[in-house]
């Protein structure tokens, strides 16, 4: 047990700087993805029925294609037709495409959920669709859309372990290594999913308190 | 002040309005009665374009809409009407976000753009005048069904429009709460403001309005001076329809 402990001291440097990777690839995807994903929810809102449709089936494609093989497309395929990524970027576009598809049904459905009567009232004072929404809808919107955001976005701090198979020395590709030339297995894949688990509670924490924020309005009087 | 000409509304095959003409001066207050389903709100809802006419046209100062162009070819002309045309809803929508006189504020500071410190002090002004001094930081659902009324009206007024338009404002409240906002309402037609309200509280029309016109099957069957209408209509489908409110 003591040289256990030992071996796990000695790779924690190792171990943080995979779980670096892994906070750099679930942030940037998640910030872009809800970029990305936000531009499709008004896409598909469009009363313009091809650029709904386009929204259609990217979020189709993407929802319906494993993210392991959108990875493998993106590192392995690309190159082939004259783009090469270096691996962490190419994990970052492959993570932040996926999450914009997840991002853009959660939002879509939030926005519609919004009853008439809100753009109604805010057109009746003369506002624009962009005020409209800025103002009125989004605010109310995240409120909605916060939780099933929050479970996306510990989804795919999860599933930026993938990201190993192409290269990216993210958590648990350090695990790997480490193991390979240690062979203490069982010690390292525990420390490794250790990390997530601690990453993942510090998640829906913070997931928590931003629920509470937008909420404050039905709690105070 | 308001004109409208040869209004009608088609939707799905069927006539809601059916050539609608009607004009409202400064200073007036109208009330629009009639059946469900006789297209009064709905007439209402196409005069600051929620809904979408499907030919006419409606004037209102010297802005003037051709409903029957598309509006999506003419929404800064619309939106611009808008802002002179107040709306009351009949389930208020106040935003639940926002605070009772961040309702109020909202179009001010939005829309119009005007000095924050303006537009509070504007916004206190006007919660104060129906009512609801101390209600300023009260969110929407801490407040009764006729304070959030209310607080729609301060909402209206703050834009500073030349009419305002009630569509059934106190059909969803309860009848304890009816009096407060009717008197917030009567407050109004009494400092000359233009008005037009679709209600179904006849002693409220007869008191209150200068004018009553009765909506039936998508046209105007009859309207004239308030309190003549109500004591003596012509039409023999307005005498049914008042005579079940008499009876009631």
């Amino acid at each position: 047990m003591g040289e256990a402990f030992q071996l796990a001291l000695d790779s924690a440097p190792f171990l943080l700087k995979g779980a670096y990777y892994t906070v750099i690839l679930s942030l940037g995807g998640m910030f872009f993805g809800l970029l990305l994903g936000f531009g499709l929810a008004l896409m598909r809102l469009s009363r313009f029925k091809l650029v709904s449709w386009i929204a259609r089936i990217y979020v189709s494609f993407f929802r319906g294609t494993p993210l392991l093989v959108q990875l493998f497309v993106i590192y392995y395929g690309l190159p082939q037709l004259g783009v090469e990524l270096d691996p962490l970027p190419a994990a970052l576009i492959g993570f932040s495409l996926n999450m914009a598809a997840y991002a853009c049904e959660i939002l879509r459905a939030a926005i519609s959920s919004i009853e008439r009567g809100q753009w109604e009232a805010a057109a009746s004072i003369g506002m624009t669709r962009a005020q409209t929404l800025r103002r009125a809808i989004l605010p109310q919107a995240a409120r909605t859309a916060l939780p099933p955001l929050g479970n996306s976005f510990i989804s795919l701090v999860k599933d930026t372990a993938l990201a190993a198979t192409i290269q990216v020395p993210e958590l648990f590709r350090q695990a790997q290594l480490i193991t390979a030339r240690t062979f203490e297995i069982f010690t390292m894949y525990l420390a490794a999913a250790l990390i997530y688990w601690v990453l993942a509670t510090v998640l829906s924490h913070l997931q928590n308190k931003l629920e509470e924020r937008v909420n404050r309005h039905d709690q105070e009087s | 002040m308001i004109v409208v000409e040869k209004l009608t509304k088609q939707f799905k095959g069927q006539v809601v309005l059916n050539g609608i003409d009607l004009e409202v001066k400064e200073g007036e207050v109208v009330a629009i009665i009639g059946p469900s389903g006789s297209g009064k709100t709905t007439f209402l809802r196409c005069l600051n374009f929620l809904e979408e006419p499907s030919s006419g046209r409606i004037k209102v100062g010297d802005i003037e809409i051709d409903g029957s162009r598309p509006l999506s070819q003419q929404q800064s002309l619309v939106r611009q009407l808008r802002q002179h045309v107040g709306f009351v809803f009949q389930n208020f929508n106040l935003f639940p976000h926002r605070t009772a006189l961040e309702n109020v504020t909202e179009g001010p500071l939005v829309v119009k753009k005007i000095p924050r410190e303006e537009a509070l002090a504007l916004g206190r002004k006007l919660l104060a005048k129906v009512g609801l001094a101390g209600k300023e930081d009260a969110y929407p659902r801490r407040l009764s069904g006729g304070q959030q009324q209310r607080v729609a009206i301060a909402r209206a007024l703050a834009m500073e429009p030349e009419v305002i338009l009630f569509d059934e404002p106190t059909s969803a409240l309860d009848p304890e709460l009816v009096g407060e906002v009717l008197a917030t309402i009567r407050g109004l037609a009494e400092e000359k403001r233009t008005m037009l309200i679709v209600t179904h509280e006849m002693g409220f029309a007869r008191d209150v309005a200068n004018r009553v016109v009765f909506f039936d099957k998508g046209v105007i069957v009859e309207q004239g001076e308030a309190k003549a209408l109500f004591a003596n209509p012509k039409e023999e489908r307005t005498r049914q329809f008042l005579s079940k409110f008499l009876n009631a």
